[in-house]
């Protein structure tokens, strides 16, 4: 064994003079990179990932990590990650594994998208002070509703409602799977979902019994693992999910690893303990779009069509084409996860350079189910890079029915996008199953933490309805007239479905 | 579907007559009515709609149609000749006015499609669908061309000029109809075309409108989906269509059709009883992209009645009165009192509730 | 017991009515005339019996949780798909990709299946699905395997076929439960993750148990089925993967 020539990404660094040698860093560190030296703290700067948990719990302030000064020879073309990764695989031969969504400086359509607002012609609204709907319902809708008299006279509704999920906000959590993280990050988004009235989602590693009490807002989700599904967990939430993809790595199956499957996880999933979680590429009974169909059908006989069936896929290049496939199918509502969304375990190569943004997909999707006549067939929730209630805001005026929140979710429970999820090692306690970190993350107290960011979010999205002088958000849904483009090519204009600024 | 467009932006005055027992009476009321509210427009618009103007041809669809030039004019004819029985066609009656120097060709024909429905394009379509279909088609596909009424007994008159001109333009005081609506209007962007004036219609259906409708972006392509095409690219033309989809398509009554389009809140949904909080509900999930949001009072003129309807938080003005069996609605009172002088009741419609004033039987 | 006739019957009407019936206290179903109708016994729960006359669709006893379903002739693709619990019987052949993910529960089958046969099949204490085939299996036979038992008996030898027992990439990706074939075993067929071995006596025990149920269902004789030894195919590893990354 020798010592690798990957060099360090970060320096870890601890003032001596500042030090009162209380160990906190120690403890807190889930990575090993203190020890204690008898005297002083001991620190293998190879082993920190810039979590900075250690930073924020040294009570004198000693601690300071750095990005590593030591630099390979500048290079416009071969990058410091390029010969790091190399000189990385050289020593292991390994797959690069990477978790959280991609950090390649691709162009992110949100930021180049402004919103309108209301100036003389029509008035703006104070949202403070006057009515601000953000009620969203998911689920397929009738195209024409049908009323009938009633014996009194009266008009009833005649047409029978397909089943919805009713979100007071146009927020949904995303699909994080118990395994990926824990269980405590799993009851933050529960309890942090049921106040806010929205929904959280399982993931795929089934459903723990203490998750079980927040069944009014927890959707369901059926990957191709198949963990923890039966029939009370197909009733257990509000919705199935069928998950066919994600956005940090489409095509590809999941990779729990061994280092994150203790007894617990092993039991929810029925798998054995310390074994690698495998979830297949595709789902073994979907090969075609009728199997797809199949699913579908199979869930809502076995859930008496009781529940909305969702479909997540990754956006990819055909997004369009298959969304309308998958609505076709009998899906209820299309989840869409773009390239940038997040993940907890997933080849860099994979996560970098597959599929397609989020607001591409959005607006074709959006733009090909309603030329095809079948936009009310359902709803689309848009995933995989919604950083603000700006972004939010945009996806929603691209046509998405409501946004899918993780990684900011997660942020509010200490995450700091280190992008080390799939060593089970996140000093946060969140994605980890090490009862020692697990125990950090209180549910009660970081679900108010997410709370308050949810609540945040709204008011400002509320801002900006206002600001449109509209006070329902279904009429800022697929009004891309309210959006305006700067420096987008004309190409990328007409995909999004949106005129430049100054027209 | 078109998304690179320039919206028209305008503010403008209303007023709407209904004579319940049928009664026709002439235009000089309701220009009459519509010119106190001068200040209201800015002489760049204004328009009226009439019922009951044709009864010798009540039952043909009259086409009031503006060109820009000759060769237009021939194109639309040749295609109305291939899929209409003209039963007339003659230029529009007009009268030299001040202020109005340019104007375009304008024709109208009294029409019905062919009775031999395999001889016309579209064979399938109803006659009412086939004639929308036509509209479509002309005023998108034929340059210089443009239907700017549509409806059987009834019939637009609108153009650019102050509300006495056009009145005086189209002689409206030779016409006697049941209902009339007026409009003068104030637009903000580059004006001169004449289609752009208010009333806006398509079959028996006329909307005069006031106010920026802030959802403007979803409901047109909510329509789009529905194959509507938007040439006009202004909210009464959605007004317009939004009526036709949920009423004459979906068969929506029309209380029913104003509540999608002027929703109640979810708070007073949610406060509402079974039956009525599920119809409720089930309308803004089904018809959410159809929820006019942002300013406006409209009136929505049929051949049966004459609905005026505000958004829900009023955030436009409109007013209603009652004598005899005459309603009036306008966006100013003293614009009723001008030509009735003492109403039996005079009222301001809540948000969002329409006034529906229907022809007795 | 209720006997439905199921001709021409949409399999959306077909189920309602066997739910229905499920939910009064119904113990015993015969479904006759059936062809084709997806889903039969889907999300059903309680220890009911159906018995299926004609050919059933798709996904037969997908995510079912208890009942009990006998099917007298073939079936299709996708039986026991994520079953909790209960018991399908086939009297015949069965499709590809039985037993995705089933977790628990028995599904025995007189004659052949087709691909993918237990892909993922998991198990944890008493939640211990078992798939038993009396004729010869398509390629990757329990792929990616967590747990349960799979076991594939060749009944026939090569009397009327002769195929392989089982196809390529045998318990490729398997990491957890038990494989039992009856002859001999190709290595050149397992997945890398695969080890095989003979039976220990426990494992014969294990074994008889499972199969004296199988026999009864279709009247076999256990002895003669036993006279052939079998093989074991385990996991070489928990972790079959464990070096596959960079960390």
């Amino acid at each position: 064994m020798f010592k690798s020539l990957a060099t360090p990404e970060f320096l870890a660094k601890i003032d001596t003079e500042k030090c009162i040698r209380c160990k906190r860093c120690i403890q807190n560190c889930g990575w090993g990179v203190y020890s204690w030296g008898g005297n002083n703290v001991l620190i293998d700067t190879f082993k920190c990932v810039k979590c900075l948990r250690c930073y924020h719990y040294c009570p004198e302030e000693a601690i300071t990590i750095e990005d590593n000064p030591v630099r390979y020879r500048n290079n416009a073309n071969w990058g410091f990650y390029n010969i790091r990764n190399i000189k990385k695989q050289a020593e292991t031969g390994g797959i690069l594994l990477t978790g959280m969504g991609s950090d390649m400086p691709y162009p992110v359509l949100f930021d180049s998208l402004l919103i309108d607002a209301c100036q003389v012609t029509n008035p703006s609204i104070d949202p403070l002070r006057e009515p601000m709907e953000l009620r969203t319902y998911l689920g397929k809708k009738p195209a024409r509703l049908e009323f009938e008299k009633s014996p009194d006279g009266k008009s009833k509704l005649k047409t029978k409602m397909p089943p919805q999920i009713k979100l007071d906000l146009p927020f949904i959590f995303a699909p994080m799977s118990y395994g990926s993280i824990s269980l405590n990050a799993q009851k933050t988004l529960a309890i942090a979902a049921k106040e806010l009235g929205i929904v959280m989602n399982t993931g795929e590693g089934g459903l723990h019994e203490e998750i079980y009490p927040y069944r009014s807002n927890i959707i369901v989700q059926v990957a191709s693992g198949r963990f923890g599904v039966n029939p009370d967990y197909l009733n257990a939430g509000v919705a199935v999910e069928i998950k066919i993809g994600q956005g940090a790595k489409p095509g590809i199956g999941g990779h729990l690893p061994g280092e994150k499957i203790p007894l617990d996880i092993a039991k929810t999933r029925m798998i054995p303990v310390g074994t690698d979680a495998l979830s297949p590429a595709p789902q073994h009974d979907i090969y075609s779009i009728e199997d797809l169909r199949q699913l579908i059908y199979a869930i809502k006989e076995a859930t008496n069509y009781t529940k909305p069936v969702s479909v997540k896929i990754a956006a990819v290049h055909n997004v369009a084409a298959i969304a309308s496939g998958i609505v076709r199918a009998g899906a209820d509502i299309v989840y869409i996860d773009g390239f940038r969304g997040g993940t907890g375990a997933a080849p860099s190569t994979i996560r970098d350079h597959l599929g397609i943004p989020i607001e591409h997909a959005i607006a074709a999707v959006d733009e090909r189910l309603r030329q095809e006549g079948i936009r009310n067939e359902a709803s689309i929730i848009a995933a995989g890079g919604i950083r603000s209630s700006a972004d939010a805001a945009k996806a929603i005026a691209l046509g998405a029915d409501a946004c899918a929140i993780g990684t900011a979710a997660l942020i509010t429970m200490g995450c700091t996008v280190c992008g080390k999820c799939y060593t089970g090692n996140c000093s946060w306690g969140i994605t980890t199953q090490r009862p020692e970190l697990t125990v950090r993350l209180d549910p009660e107290i970081f679900a108010e933490r997410l709370i308050n960011l949810i609540h945040a979010w709204t008011h400002e999205l509320k801002e900006i309805l206002g600001a449109l002088g509209i006070n329902a958000v279904e009429s800022l849904r697929g009004s891309r007239e309210r959006l305006r483009g700067v420096g987008m090519d004309a190409q990328t204009l007409d995909i999004l479905g949106v005129k430049p600024a100054g027209r | 579907m078109s998304y690179d467009f320039q919206k028209d932006i305008s503010g403008c005055g209303l007023v709407g007559i209904i004579n319940k027992d049928g009664k026709r009476i002439d235009g000089s009321y309701i220009k009459k009515s519509l010119c106190l509210m001068n200040d209201r427009g800015n002489g760049l618009g204004a328009g009226y709609a009439a019922y009951g103007i044709y009864p010798k041809y009540k039952d043909l669809y009259a086409f009031h149609i503006m060109y820009d030039e000759p060769s237009a004019k021939t194109i639309a004819e040749e295609y109305l000749k291939i899929n209409y029985h003209i039963e007339k066609k003659e230029e529009m009656p007009t009268a030299p006015v001040e202020g109005i120097t340019i104007h375009p060709i304008l024709w109208r024909y009294f029409v019905k499609p062919l009775a031999q429905k395999a001889e016309r394009e579209m064979a399938d379509l109803s006659d009412d669908d086939f004639v929308v279909r036509t509209v479509m088609k002309i005023n998108s596909e034929i340059d210089g061309a443009y239907i700017f009424s549509s409806g059987k007994n009834m019939g637009a008159f609108k153009g650019v000029g102050m509300p006495s001109a056009i009145a005086g333009f189209f002689r409206l005081e030779e016409y006697e109809g049941y209902i009339w609506t007026g409009h003068t209007r104030f637009p903000t962007n580059t004006p001169g075309w004449w289609g752009g004036a208010h009333p806006f219609t398509l079959l028996d259906w006329s909307i005069v409108h006031n106010g920026e409708i802030s959802s403007y972006g979803i409901n047109k392509r909510y329509l789009e989906m529905y194959g509507y095409k938007l040439t006009l690219l202004t909210d009464t033309e959605v007004v317009a269509y939004l009526f036709d989809l949920l009423v004459r398509r979906h068969g929506l009554d029309i209380p029913t059709a104003c509540t999608a389009l002027a929703a109640p809140f979810w708070k007073n949904i949610d406060d509402m009883d079974g039956d009525k909080r599920d119809a409720m509900t089930a309308i803004r999930m089904v018809y959410g992209s159809a929820l006019m949001n942002g300013p406006f009072s409209i009136l929505f003129g049929h051949s049966k009645g004459l609905v005026g309807l505000n958004d829900r938080i009023k955030l436009r003005p409109l007013v209603a009165a009652i004598k005899g069996k005459t309603v009036y609605m306008a966006s100013e009172e003293s614009s009723i009192r001008e030509i009735c002088p003492s109403p039996d009741k005079v009222w301001a419609p809540r948000a969002g509730e329409p006034v529906i004033a229907e022809l007795e039987a | 017991m209720l006997t439905i006739d199921a001709k021409g019957v949409y399999y959306r009407d077909l189920n309602s009515k066997v739910r229905d019936a499920v939910s009064k206290g119904e113990k015993e179903i015969l479904l006759k005339n059936v062809n084709g109708q997806y889903y039969i016994g889907d999300g059903l729960q309680g220890d009911a019996t159906i018995t299926v006359e004609g050919v059933p669709g798709n996904d037969l006893a997908a995510f079912m949780d208890g009942p009990t379903i006998i099917i007298k002739a073939n079936a299709q693709d996708n039986i026991s798909n994520t079953m909790n619990s209960g018991k399908v019987i086939v009297h015949g052949n069965a499709g590809d990709v039985l037993g995705y993910g089933m977790r628990g529960g028995k599904l025995h089958i007189k004659g052949d299946v087709g691909y993918r046969v237990g892909i993922h099949m998991k198990g944890y204490k008493k939640q211990m699905p078992v798939i038993i085939a009396g004729g010869k299996a398509g390629d990757f036979f329990g792929e990616y395997m967590a747990g349960g038992v799979l076991i594939l008996l060749n009944l026939d030898g090569d009397k009327n076929d002769n195929r392989n027992i089982v196809g390529d990439y045998l318990g490729t990706g398997m990491h957890g439960g038990t494989i039992f074939i009856r002859g001999d075993v190709d290595k050149k067929l397992c997945g890398a993750e695969v080890g095989v071995s003979d039976l220990s006596e426990e494992d014969t025990k294990l074994l008889t148990d499972y199969l004296k149920d199988y026999c009864n269902d279709f009247g076999l004789k256990l002895d003669e089925i036993m006279k052939t030894p079998f093989k074991k195919l385990i996991p070489a590893s928990l972790r079959p993967y464990g070096n596959l990354y960079a960390y």
